[in-house]
């Protein structure tokens, strides 16, 4: 027994070791880049929606595990990025100009959500942003320039360096860097003087603002930046489905995208990926069970959060 | 338009916005109790009330052939989906919430088990009903009391009054007997009443079957009125119902019944205006919520408490 204890700390401790790691990152790396050589295209598929659910996951992840605020409407976000994209390429914008443009329609749209929520109390908040959510979707249903209830259909393919972007493996790619952007983007501002406001903030407010961070003026950035990778995914989105509808922003994908947070462990990086992870690819295996899964879903995540409340992976709190 | 019509409309609105109101009250309460007494934002309240629907349309069913559709059939469906789902309040409680409060998990964790009871609920009625909406059949006609054009039918005065009288023996079982007593004790200081002897878990169980029980009879009613149910029937209405409760002043069970009859008056007359329509109905509630919480979170009756997480 002691033995056994012993390999798991030797091997904790390699793993802990900086070589090792960047070692298996970039065995990691390079299976995922040489992947779409091997598989067929539901394996790819199912890829690159992870990737997207992973460019989510780390987007909500700086408002609930960074900010420490709670977010049920994230969905909003990206509906607002997706539609953005979609219009103006309607009106024959190049996808490439629309990515800053749909960018800063997140950003005003997180300034409208979170202004005047964010002195809530953080159960008021999550009510609050899932009723922004939901007036997001409706107005999406409403309006003629958004497609009403059918959407946006026939949304052009992008192209880049001449290269048209139609093909799965095309997306593939695309999203694998969107990933890997997103995951230096969170990393560096983890680590940046506004990241550590965040913690601070997170761990508590009166200590934070009697060191003279503004609360409400730090948590709106959360809710900013937040929003702006919901934008540059929403807008992504938009061009691979090449459809988009009201309802792929209703509740339940705000849901998916904070229990792959929440699951995968608050705060931290590869806990967000892991739940990302973990949630579209439990429903493909048990594809078979059809309607069942997502009770199974239901109940799996109860247990989880009865046994491990801070998530699979939680950060660790030193 | 003439006066009279102008008039007519009013109190058919007015009608029509007691009976959404009463369904939002009766919903609203059960969030506000549990809220009140353990700070949970129990986001499967609504699905409770789904639950509560389905289970009244099998009882009916079962005892619809011996007692007819009629008012006693109903009734009885009414009660027994009422202790039913109590119960799964409390299981629900015991199982899912307990085990974190016990631990004393953060509040998101507890927030997202609910997260996950709504979805275990919601798709378990999905799979069993296979997601088809189910005719809530009763004998029940539009016979009803005729002022001109308004017509008010038996089924929504009868509605209205058992609202209030749920709401009377709520009341009545809150402030005057010794369970609600422990209710009240524990919303204000937990550790107090257990160093008192009293049974903190076992009264926030009975706190989620008085809940869960009145979210029911709304399910049963609003079944019974609107004549279909769905699986998703809770979802919208969960939202609502929080709304109200947030109106009233979370946590203030006379707040939570004002706060509904509030919010369908409100919703019923939004769907009147030029502007609103029924498209924008659910917009215009969520703008009321939100408006609300920024000018006075504490709701009409709520006290004003300071609070950090």
């Amino acid at each position: 027994m002691s033995n056994s204890v012993g390999f798991k700390d030797r091997l904790s401790e390699r793993m802990k070791g900086k070589k090792t790691r960047t070692f298996l990152l970039t065995l990691l790396v390079v299976i995922v880049t040489l992947l779409p050589l091997g598989v067929n295209n539901y394996v790819e598929e199912v890829m690159t929606n992870t990737f997207f659910y992973i460019i989510l996951a780390l987007g909500l992840n700086i408002v609930i595990g960074y900010a420490g605020l709670v977010d049920l409407g994230y969905a909003a976000f990206f509906a607002v990025g997706a539609y953005t994209t979609g219009i103006l390429m309607k009106y024959g914008l190049n996808f490439w100009l629309t990515i800053p443009i749909a960018v800063i329609f997140c950003v005003i749209a997180g300034i409208i959500i979170g202004g005047p929520t964010l002195r809530l109390r953080s159960d008021y908040l999550a009510i609050v942003t899932l009723g922004f959510g939901e007036i997001t979707r409706i107005t999406a249903r409403n309006l003629k320039i958004t497609g009403g209830a059918s959407g946006l259909v026939g949304i052009q393919r992008p192209s880049i360096f001449g290269h048209k972007l139609y093909q799965i493996s095309d997306f593939y790619y695309t999203f694998f860097v969107l990933v890997i952007l997103a995951i230096i983007v969170s990393l560096r501002i983890y680590h940046s003087r506004l990241g550590r406001a965040w913690q601070y903030i997170r761990e508590d407010e009166d200590a934070a603002e009697a060191m003279g961070i503004d609360p409400v003026k730090t948590k709106l950035y959360a809710y900013m930046i937040g929003a702006a990778f919901g934008g540059v995914a929403g807008a992504f989105f938009a061009v691979k489905m090449t459809a988009i509808s009201p309802e792929t922003f209703a509740f339940t994908q705000s849901a998916m995208i904070l229990l792959a947070v929440i699951l995968g462990g608050m705060g931290k990086i590869p806990g967000a990926i892991l739940g990302a992870v973990f949630l579209v690819f439990f429903p493909e295996i048990f594809r078979e069970i059809g309607q069942m899964r997502m009770l199974l879903f239901g109940i799996l995540l109860v247990i989880i959060m009865v046994f491990r409340p801070q998530g699979l992976w939680p950060e660790r709190k030193n | 338009m003439h006066a009279m019509t102008v008039f007519y409309i009013i109190i058919q609105q007015l009608v029509n916005g007691l009976i959404l109101g009463s369904f939002y009250s009766l919903v609203a309460l059960g969030y506000s109790m549990v809220y009140g007494i353990i700070k949970l934002l129990n986001f499967a309240h609504g699905d409770i009330y789904m639950v509560g629907a389905f289970v009244g349309f099998g009882a009916l069913g079962i005892f619809g052939g011996a007692l007819g559709i009629g008012w006693l059939g109903i009734t009885v469906a009414l009660v027994i989906s009422m202790v039913l789902v109590g119960l799964l309040g409390i299981v629900i409680h015991r199982v899912a919430y307990q085990p974190l409060l016990n631990k004393n998990a953060p509040r998101m964790s507890l927030l997202i088990t609910a997260v996950g009871v709504s979805f275990t609920l919601f798709n378990a009625v999905m799979v069993m009903t296979s997601g088809e909406y189910k005719a809530f059949t009763t004998s029940l006609g539009y016979d009803g009391i005729s002022v001109g054009p308004v017509n008010i039918t038996y089924t929504q005065i009868i509605m209205v009054v058992a609202t209030a009288v749920l709401m009377l023996c709520l009341y009545w079982f809150i402030n005057r007997t010794m369970y609600g007593k422990a209710m009240r004790a524990i919303a204000l200081d937990q550790d107090a009443c257990r160093l008192m002897g009293i049974n903190v878990t076992k009264t926030i169980s009975l706190t989620f079957f008085v809940g869960s029980a009145l979210a029911a009879a709304a399910g049963v009613m609003a079944g019974v009125y609107y004549g279909s149910i769905q699986f998703y029937m809770g979802f919208i209405i969960g939202l609502k119902a929080f709304t109200a409760a947030v109106i009233g002043g979370i946590g203030s069970i006379p707040g939570a019944m004002l706060g509904g009859l509030i919010l369908g008056l409100l919703e019923t007359a939004g769907t009147q205006l030029p502007f609103v329509g029924s498209a924008w109905k659910d917009v215009f509630t969520f703008g009321i919520l939100i408006l609300l919480l920024v000018t006075k979170p504490t709701g009409i009756l709520g006290k004003s408490e300071i609070e950090r997480m």
